[in-house]
């Protein structure tokens, strides 16, 4: 029992230290007179209460309470882990072991042992008391050790600065000795200063926040010039937001871009296989975008067999998914296609109809329902250049895999010996034949190849949309598009049309919405075909006009 | 050959008219006339999807008109038929007045749920049936001018034209799926109530309807028919055959396609105009790729330049539909897969063409 005081004592020492440091408040309770803070236990019957209403009322005096047992206690709330016992509404923390509770007293910390479910009221919270607790965790925060910790906490306070606690990150200022985080703190004491009524003041911190692209230095100044009466002052803010304002424009056009060139690298991964089947061996093959769609069914097989590694498993999907896809298109060539030579039309409604049945066995063997394909973490997250351009990680890395495929896709019809020959076919038929090529095993090959990039593309795009039925057909217009647009046999036509009509769709974007920007495109190519029916790159020479 | 066809076809086209004229004026008998008891009795309901397949075999005449004889592999008719369908669409809303849901005097019950204040300017007029009709025509035949213009003068052909044909209907998909335009978004249009006074629920209206998809059918086979037999289907056929050489001989290609096409494409809005008071809905979907490519399947199911072939293939492929997505709904898109690949690989000629030429060989 005396040890138990002893502890109590040297918690609240440690409280009254760190309220006199970090809020610069007084601690208000006797910590001799009474041996328990009343503030945070008058804020735990609080917590206790069904009525939202308390529980923030609750939450705030748990705040004031200086008790480094608060901490504890949000996180516990905020993890769902806070419960109070129903009979004499002692607040625990509860530990699920199996059917079992295992709880320990929030006041005293001793452990009560195991309860049944029944006698323990979970404490609930709402999304206001969530936002309330992150914001009383970022203020806890701020005293971390470590720094990485500080700086996190005192981003997400500035983002959200207001009268409240604008005090608590200058008077941190005093004690931080971390560089990064000292710069997040002087920010906040400029933008304070801003508000001042001593235009000295104003004109300095101007100075200093001038370029600074943080949004919430951006919006305090935007209200300040309709208020401020300084006549110089006022001619500062308006010089330092047109320099903010033409920075933003700067990397607002970067990220459009990056955005338009992540999409083009969908259009052009999607469009490839096509180039290939199209393009070198004069195929339509409707059932295109069903082989990408295939690939990511792969991809979802994959991770279904090895669960617990997702990472792995995208690395397996790509070759899996290639060989899935190649060979399904072989088999489509040497069903159907090969019967069809030499009469496109017919081949498009035949490969259309493999499409149908590709489409509805997919539906028949898993669901007509989305899968769910999980991303692994080092695809998730972004790459924050500054505050406001970011760079998607999932759109960087499918950005730099379509350059990988490209230009394995390029050694192979450029450098290999197979590559040599499907260009042989491709640009005189019977004189490859005259010199030995077995022209139908070619053909076989390269609608092989082509279908297996559609599945490598069908891994991507499970990264990046639902995988269901209906991917394919999603991409397949689009694709037809790229290709004809860049010209049909050449893949770097295809590379270039397929980037660059990303890159217009997401310029076209703000101004006219994601689905006028789309008809605009197509309208667009349309008119394009009929003035240039060989696309941005024909091909030159006889083979043009066979 | 193809000579040889024409004067056989003389016959067919009789036969063909004559059987299309027992159904046209029979089936609304057997409805009307018959009492439900006799087992003689056609239900409303049978003669309803009979009627939607004379209007599809209306549009499989079109596709058939450009495709077989023209060398045209429009992917995008279903545009058209959709644009015909939204004409009537849009004149049965406006005989809604105001018996919608929200009672407005003129606005449709979409526009009043959106806010809207006062009705499109492109809505004005449509409370007329002629000039709601004369729109179901006069618009797919612009657009197909407008279209055809640019493609047929700077010779886009083969698959490209296909592509982009698809492209064209996509695009209206695309934005016939947005509110904004004015046409009912996602929903379409429907609740119908009654056209030209009429109500569509009544047996006598669908009737009529029938009758009337059986007359259009005959008028456009007969007007088809007519344009073949002409000089100009010659030149037609000569262009499907050989473009090149057409072009050279000194026949403008282009002028010729796009008269063509654009008649095809108005017989399409027809078609689409008498489809839409028969099911009772135009919606988007109408619009979507797959529709338009399904139109091609029927007359390569029942044989490219014949016109009767492709009546009897939308006939075939539509019943095998209605029963078999009732029946076996998991089976539908196998079987139409199937059908696609299977026709095109070893019927070319389709199930007409297997049977003409049992008699040739005979």
């Amino acid at each position: 029992m005396n040890s138990l005081y002893g502890t109590r004592i040297f918690t609240q020492i440690i409280a009254l230290i760190s309220g006199l440091i970090f809020l610069g408040g007084v601690f208000t309770s006797t910590v001799y007179a009474k041996p328990e803070n009343s503030t945070f236990t008058n804020s735990l019957k609080l917590l206790a209460q069904i009525n939202y209403k308390k529980k923030e009322a609750g939450i705030d005096m748990l705040a004031a309470s200086n008790d480094p047992r608060s901490i504890d206690v949000v996180k516990a709330l905020i993890g769902g882990k806070l419960y109070y016992v129903k009979k004499n509404k002692v607040v625990v923390f509860a530990n699920k072991k199996e059917a079992i509770y295992e709880i320990t007293s929030v006041l005293t910390g001793e452990n009560l042992g195991p309860i049944k479910k029944r006698k323990l009221k979970k404490i609930n919270t709402n999304n206001r008391i969530r936002t309330k607790i992150k914001l009383i965790l970022n203020r806890l925060n701020l005293n971390h050790p470590e720094p990485q910790v500080r700086l996190k906490a005192a981003n997400i306070i500035l983002e959200d600065l207001n009268e409240g606690n604008k005090d608590i990150l200058i008077a941190k200022l005093a004690t931080e000795t971390n560089v990064e985080v000292r710069k997040v703190l002087v920010i906040a004491s400029d933008i304070a200063d801003l508000t001042s009524s001593e235009p000295e003041k104003q004109l300095k911190a101007l100075g200093n926040l001038s370029g600074c692209l943080i949004p919430v230095v951006y919006k305090t100044l935007t209200q300040l010039i309709e208020t401020e009466k300084n006549k110089s002052v006022k001619n500062e803010i308006r010089a330092v937001l047109a320099g903010i304002e033409t920075r933003r424009s700067i990397f607002a056009f970067f990220e459009t871009l990056f955005f338009g060139l992540s999409q083009g690298s969908i259009f052009v991964l999607a469009a490839i296989g096509l180039a290939i089947t199209f393009g070198v061996i004069g195929v339509i093959n409707m059932a295109h975008g069903e082989l990408i769609m295939i690939g990511a069914y792969t991809t979802f097989v994959i991770q279904l067999l090895m669960p617990n590694s997702i990472g792995l498993s995208l690395f397996l999907a790509v070759p899996a998914a290639f060989i899935v896809s190649g060979c399904i298109g072989i088999i489509i060539e040497r069903t159907v296609i090969r019967f069809l030579y030499g009469r496109p039309l017919e081949t498009l409604l035949a490969t259309f109809g493999i499409s149908l049945v590709l489409q509805q066995a997919v539906r028949t063997i898993f669901s007509p329902l989305n899968q769910s394909v999980k991303t692994p973490e080092w695809m998730s997250g972004s790459i924050m250049i500054n505050e406001v351009f970011s760079l998607t990680m999932n759109r960087v890395v499918i950005l730099i895999f379509l350059l990988i495929v490209f230009s394995g896709l390029l050694l192979v019809m450029k450098k290999t010996s197979i590559g040599l020959r499907v260009r042989a076919v491709s640009q005189n038929r019977n004189m490859a034949r005259a010199m030995g090529v077995h022209a139908a095993s070619i053909d076989a090959l390269t609608f092989g190849l082509g279908s297996g990039i559609a599945g490598v593309a069908g891994v991507a795009l499970s990264q990046l949309t639902n995988v269901g039925p209906n991917l394919g057909q999603a991409y397949i217009i689009d694709s037809f598009m790229v290709v004809v647009f860049g010209g049909v046999g050449n893949l770097w036509g295809t590379l270039i049309a397929g980037l660059s009509l990303g890159t217009a769709n997401k310029f076209i974007e703000p101004f006219a919405g994601p689905v006028l920007a789309k008809i605009l495109i197509l309208v667009f190519i349309i008119i394009f075909i009929q003035k240039r029916p060989m696309g941005l790159f024909p091909q030159k020479g006889r083979a043009a006009v066979a | 050959m193809i000579f040889k066809q024409y004067f056989n076809n003389a016959g067919i086209s009789v036969l063909f008219l004559s059987i299309l004229g027992v159904i046209t004026l029979g089936v609304p008998f057997l409805n009307l006339v018959i009492p439900a008891d006799n087992p003689f009795h056609l239900s409303t309901y049978t003669m309803t999807i009979f009627g939607k397949y004379l209007t599809y075999a209306l549009l499989a005449i079109s596709v058939d008109l450009v495709w077989g004889y023209l060398g045209i592999l429009s992917l995008g008719h279903g545009a058209f038929f959709a644009l015909g369908g939204y004409g009537m669409g849009m004149y049965l809303m406006r005989q809604i007045g105001p018996r919608g849901e929200y009672g407005h005097p003129v606005l449709p019950d979409f526009m009043v749920f959106l806010n809207w204040q006062e009705l499109p300017w492109f809505w004005h007029g449509f409370q007329w049936f002629w000039f709601a009709m004369l729109m179901a025509v006069l618009i797919p035949m612009l657009l197909s001018v407008l279209f055809g213009w640019f493609a047929f003068k700077s010779r886009v052909t083969g698959v490209y034209l296909s592509i982009i044909t698809q492209a064209l209907t996509y695009s209206l998909l695309l934005a016939f799926f947005r509110n904004e335009m004015g046409f009912g978004g996602n929903n379409g249009l429907t609740d119908f109530k009654d056209i030209l006074g009429f109500p569509l629920q009544a047996d006598s209206t669908r009737a009529a309807l029938f009758a009337a998809s059986g007359v259009a059918l005959g008028l456009g086979y007969l007007a088809c028919r007519f344009i073949i037999k002409s000089k100009l289907g010659r030149v037609c056929m000569a262009i499907r055959d050989s473009e090149d050489r057409t072009l050279f001989i000194g026949y403008k290609v282009s002028h010729i396609k796009l008269c063509i096409f654009a008649f095809s494409a108005a017989l399409a809005g027809v078609a689409g105009a008498l489809y839409v008071p028969q099911v009772g809905i135009i919606n988007p979907s109408e619009f979507s790729p797959l529709n338009s490519i399904e139109i091609v399947i029927w007359v390569a199911v029942g044989g490219r330049a014949t016109l009767y072939g492709a009546v009897v293939g939308a006939v075939i492929v539509n019943y095998s539909k209605t029963f078999l997505t009732a029946a076996m709904p998991e089976v539908w898109l196998f079987a139409l897969g199937a059908l696609f690949i299977l026709v095109t690989i070893l019927i070319p000629d389709g199930f007409v063409g297997l049977f003409s030429k049992k008699k040739e060989a005979a």
